[in-house]
């Protein structure tokens, strides 16, 4: 990391480098995309994953934080920071010709803090309207209903993309059409039963095979970030749960231990064990799911209510533990609200014996049935550089050949003591994201396996304070959740609120590849490329 | 040796007697004009109760391979579920779509629930349970059947709805594709019994079905012709035009009440008519299981009525049907048409010329073990 530093040092004399719970690196706002270009292009440890783009409002200037690692080790990371103090007409350089990831990113930073970005292909806001008025995320937001009254009438979606680019170091403003003249042009959603959620491809069609993807989404967007800096930290716990509602359980694991981070709160073993095998048992949950979801996208009924029928024993013992089933409430900061069952255990042993037979099932089933192969080989190919660019992680990522598991990278809980295989396959192809998951169910039952038997008596929650603040400073915490990396940063002023909350959606990455992937594919096939995905939109839309 | 024993209950007695009581007393044309009547409305009845019938069944057959129960609620074990859900798209509203082709969308159903009848009401579904026996039977049917077709077209047409539009094309491809498989596949078999009337071809099935009889040629027929109808009852894993998961609800998407009902009793009824020529052509129809000198066997099976033999048959090419779709996901198109265009198709012609040979130099088994078959 010292190489790091002098190759910052010598691009960018005058950029300030700090040390905080990240090496922190502020720029200004011109010489940004060149860090970031060096960075990513030097040989010794590229950093061209961009894991985090988070918009930021710091009071007099409004900013951009960008988290870089290196894809081959995810635990290096550096933390770009820069800003722009004209809040009336705020401009950024865009990265997007270097992390294809940023471009919805950065769209949605327009759309919550009116942060335009130069060179950015297509700068439509993303979640909101066009026609929005005021920048929501904006501290000096004004939050009168009748700024942006409910609208009843039906708006016709306008194909028209404004964009600033720099030509010959001009800035010129220009429109550009999305789609042809001639094109005929679908609407995939809101309302579709294969998008899994409230997601709207607006896809162009050449008889059967999909030309162009154009991805609309917000539908269903709650605001929780903003919602966030108005509470206090065991009350946005709550709001975890609902982003990927199923890796409910993993996401809040990552509020908890940013939060415990920045608290310098030691979590008991017990909790440890707890908090793993249920992160483990959700994991399986969401995966089977998955996999159900994928064989109805392909049109295998009978195999999706398969999926179902296991998932249900896993929901049952959760309902057992802490009376949910798909939201479970279990962690909290410091450990874990419940404690386990007397008969847990037995439960837990049980299922993995008949879990086992079931993927023998599946096997027998669905993995080798010819229609099904010809469904998902070659199908969706998805490049590893592509992987990284757009920063699909989780089972779609590994499917690509990318090591991008967070539980082998940056362990955390008790992911460093237990044996398990990171399941790696780089066809890239739908058949493979569709077996990387049902591996990964079989290195859940493995995990789970080891810890079962040995956890330890005591407590399964520290102590903490009745109000929770956390000290100023930038906190990150990165899980790995079922879809992928799940991030939370929280900018903390010393508040019992975060002054600014964010969440790194995997699921958005995932969406953000689909016109990629998708494209001249047979419109049965986008459907069956986006099971494969497995995308969540409420993830998408926080 | 024919069957000499009394069947009492076969509804060929019913019916000669009911023709004997009314030619007593009332002249040749009204006798036809009723008896026109009375085969009509029994054939539209027989229409619905199959279809409710058959709905009911798929439901329960598929809870069992889904490990669910299906229909528990109306009725014991559900049973009056399915006539539930009749009354119920009876008294739902038929909603009119704007800027769609009204009378085109009108008419698209009823092409579609035609096709279906006209076809059922050749089939025989017992010894003399047939409304008509034509000399041209096969090609009736093939005929016949492949106008339902046009009610597909005209509906994702007149919808106006782009997802419709999109399932009617792939329908199209698909009928047209598959339509040639099912034809040449009958034609086959056609070769082999020497005649079209369902009525010859099931009398030459006596002592050995069709399916056996041409061995090899009958069985490359046989398994064709179940997989092309069951691409052309567009069900899984050909419901392409229907694909909920990708096209909503496909060609019916805009449909409502019972205009829906007409596509949906016509999807069931399409199932049972392609069983149920297969069955007539293949496994000897309404015949009962005969062997050359068993004379008490024979005997004992023909005291079943034939109609029973026809249901039977016909309910496990049925079963069959359903195994099928709720096993396979869904083909893609090209998939599909490769399937048809580049395999079947050719085995198909092939096959016809096989079975020409094996007739013309007495191979079939009727022919080489003469006593026996």
């Amino acid at each position: 990391m010292e190489k790091i530093k002098e190759l910052i040092l010598t691009t960018v004399p005058e950029a300030v480098i700090e040390q905080k719970q990240k090496l922190t690196v502020t720029v200004t706002y011109d010489k940004l995309h060149l860090l970031a270009k060096t960075l990513k292009e030097n040989a010794a440890l590229p950093f061209d994953t961009l894991v985090f783009l988070i918009g930021m409002d710091r009071g007099e200037e409004l900013g951009v934080n960008y988290l870089l690692s290196p894809s081959s080790d995810l635990s290096k990371e550096i933390v770009l920071k820069t800003g722009t103090t004209d809040r009336e007409n705020p401009l950024l350089y865009s990265v997007t010709d270097l992390f294809e990831t940023a471009h919805y990113n950065e769209r949605e930073v327009f759309a919550l803090f009116g942060i335009r970005f130069i060179n950015n292909p297509d700068m439509r806001k993303f979640f909101l309207n066009g026609d929005w008025v005021g920048y929501p995320f904006r501290k000096d937001y004004d939050t009168n209903p009748e700024l942006n009254p409910l609208s009843i009438e039906s708006k016709d979606i306008i194909d028209i993309a404004p964009r600033i680019m720099e030509v010959d170091g001009k800035l010129v403003e220009e429109e550009v059409n999305i789609f042809g003249e001639d094109d005929y042009i679908i609407n995939i959603g809101p309302q579709h039963p294969a998008t899994h959620g409230v997601m709207h491809f607006r896809t162009s069609l050449d008889g059967e095979i999909v030309k162009k993807i154009d991805i609309h989404s917000g539908y269903i967007h709650r605001g929780i970030e903003k919602l966030s800096e108005a509470l206090t930290y065991p009350q946005i716990l709550h709001f975890t749960d609902r982003l990927d509602y199923l890796s409910a359980n993993i996401n809040r694991h990552g509020l908890c231990m940013c939060v415990e981070k920045a608290t310098e709160i030691e979590v008991p073993e017990r909790a440890q064990y707890i908090r793993t095998i249920m992160d483990e048992l959700n994991r399986m949950d969401s995966h089977l799911l998955a996999w159900a979801c994928q064989t109805n996208d392909l049109g295998a009924t009978t195999a999706f209510i398969y999926g179902m029928r296991e998932r249900e024993i896993i929901l049952d013992i959760f309902e057992k533990t802490c009376g949910g089933r798909l939201i479970i409430n279990q962690n909290v900061i410091g450990g874990v609200m419940f404690d386990i069952y007397a008969d847990f255990q037995k439960d837990v042993k049980a299922f993995i014996i008949y879990m086992r037979d079931k993927l023998k099932e599946y096997d027998r089933f669905f993995s080798h049935n010819v229609i099904a192969l010809g469904r998902m080989i070659g199908i969706g190919n998805l490049s590893k550089e592509d992987t990284i660019s757009y920063a699909v992680t989780g089972p779609a990522g590994r499917g690509s050949g990318w090591s991008c598991d967070i539980r082998k990278h940056i362990p955390y809980a008790l992911y460093d003591k237990v044996d398990f295989k990171e399941v790696i396959r780089t066809e890239g192809d739908s058949y493979a994201r569709y077996l990387n998951r049902l591996d990964e169910i079989e290195q859940s039952l493995h995990i789970i396996e080891q810890l079962i038997d040995n956890i330890p008596e005591g407590d399964i929650c520290a102590k903490t304070k009745a109000i929770i603040r956390l000290p100023e400073g930038e906190f990150y915490s990165r899980v790995e959740a079922c879809r992928g990396e799940f991030g939370v940063f929280i900018e903390s002023r010393g508040d019992k609120f975060p002054y600014r909350l964010k969440f790194r959606s995997p699921s958005m990455a995932l969406v953000s590849a689909m016109p990629l992937i998708c494209k001249n594919e047979k419109l049965s096939d986008f459907i069956g490329i986006g099971g494969s995905m497995d995308y969540v939109i409420p993830d998408i839309d926080r | 040796m024919i069957l000499n024993y009394s069947q009492p209950l076969e509804i060929t007695n019913l019916t000669s007697w009911l023709d004997t009581t009314l030619r007593s007393s009332m002249s040749e044309f009204w006798v036809l004009l009723i008896e026109f009547v009375l085969v009509g409305v029994v054939l539209l009845a027989a229409y619905a109760v199959i279809a409710l019938i058959l709905i009911y069944a798929e439901r329960k057959i598929t809870a069992f391979f889904q490990a669910r129960y299906g229909p528990n609620r109306v009725g014991k074990w559900g049973l009056l579920q399915s006539v539930a859900d009749m009354i119920k798209i009876l008294l739902k509203e038929i909603i009119k779509i704007n800027r769609s082709d009204r009378f085109l969308f009108f008419a698209a159903p009823v092409f579609m629930i035609v096709a279906s009848m006209l076809t059922f009401g050749a089939i025989p579904f017992g010894k003399g349970l047939n409304a008509i026996d034509f000399n041209i039977g096969v090609l009736y049917v093939t005929a016949v059947s492949s106008l339902g077709i046009i009610g597909v077209l005209l509906a994702g047409w007149s919808s106006n709805n782009k997802y419709s539009m999109i399932g009617a094309m792939r329908s199209g491809a698909q009928f047209v594709s598959y339509e040639l498989s099912a034809g040449f596949a009958l034609m086959t078999i056609v070769v082999l019994a020497g005649t079209m009337q369902f009525s010859t071809m099931i009398e030459g099935q006596r002592y050995c079905w069709n399916l056996f009889n041409g061995h090899i040629s009958s069985m490359i027929a046989f398994i064709i012709y179940l997989i092309s109808g069951h691409a052309e009852t567009n069900r899984g894993p050909f419901d392409l035009p229907e694909a909920e998961s990708e096209l909503t609800a496909g060609y019916h998407t805009e449909y409502s009440g019972l205009q829906f009902g007409f596509y949906y009793l016509a999807e069931y009824l399409n199932m049972f008519i392609i069983a149920s020529i297969a069955t007539t052509v293949f496994l000897g129809g309404y015949m009962p299981i005969q062997v050359h000198g068993w004379d008490a066997f024979n005997g004992i099976m023909a005291m079943i009525p034939t109609y029973v033999w026809f249901f039977g048959k016909t309910a496990v090419l049925i079963f069959l049907s359903l195994w099928v779709r709720w096993s396979f996901p869904r083909l893609r198109i090209d998939q599909l048409l490769n399937l048809e265009w580049k395999y079947l198709l050719p085995i198909n012609l092939v096959n016809i010329v096989l079975m020409v040979i094996l007739v013309l130099t007495g191979l079939t088994l009727t022919d080489l073990f003469p006593g026996l078959f």
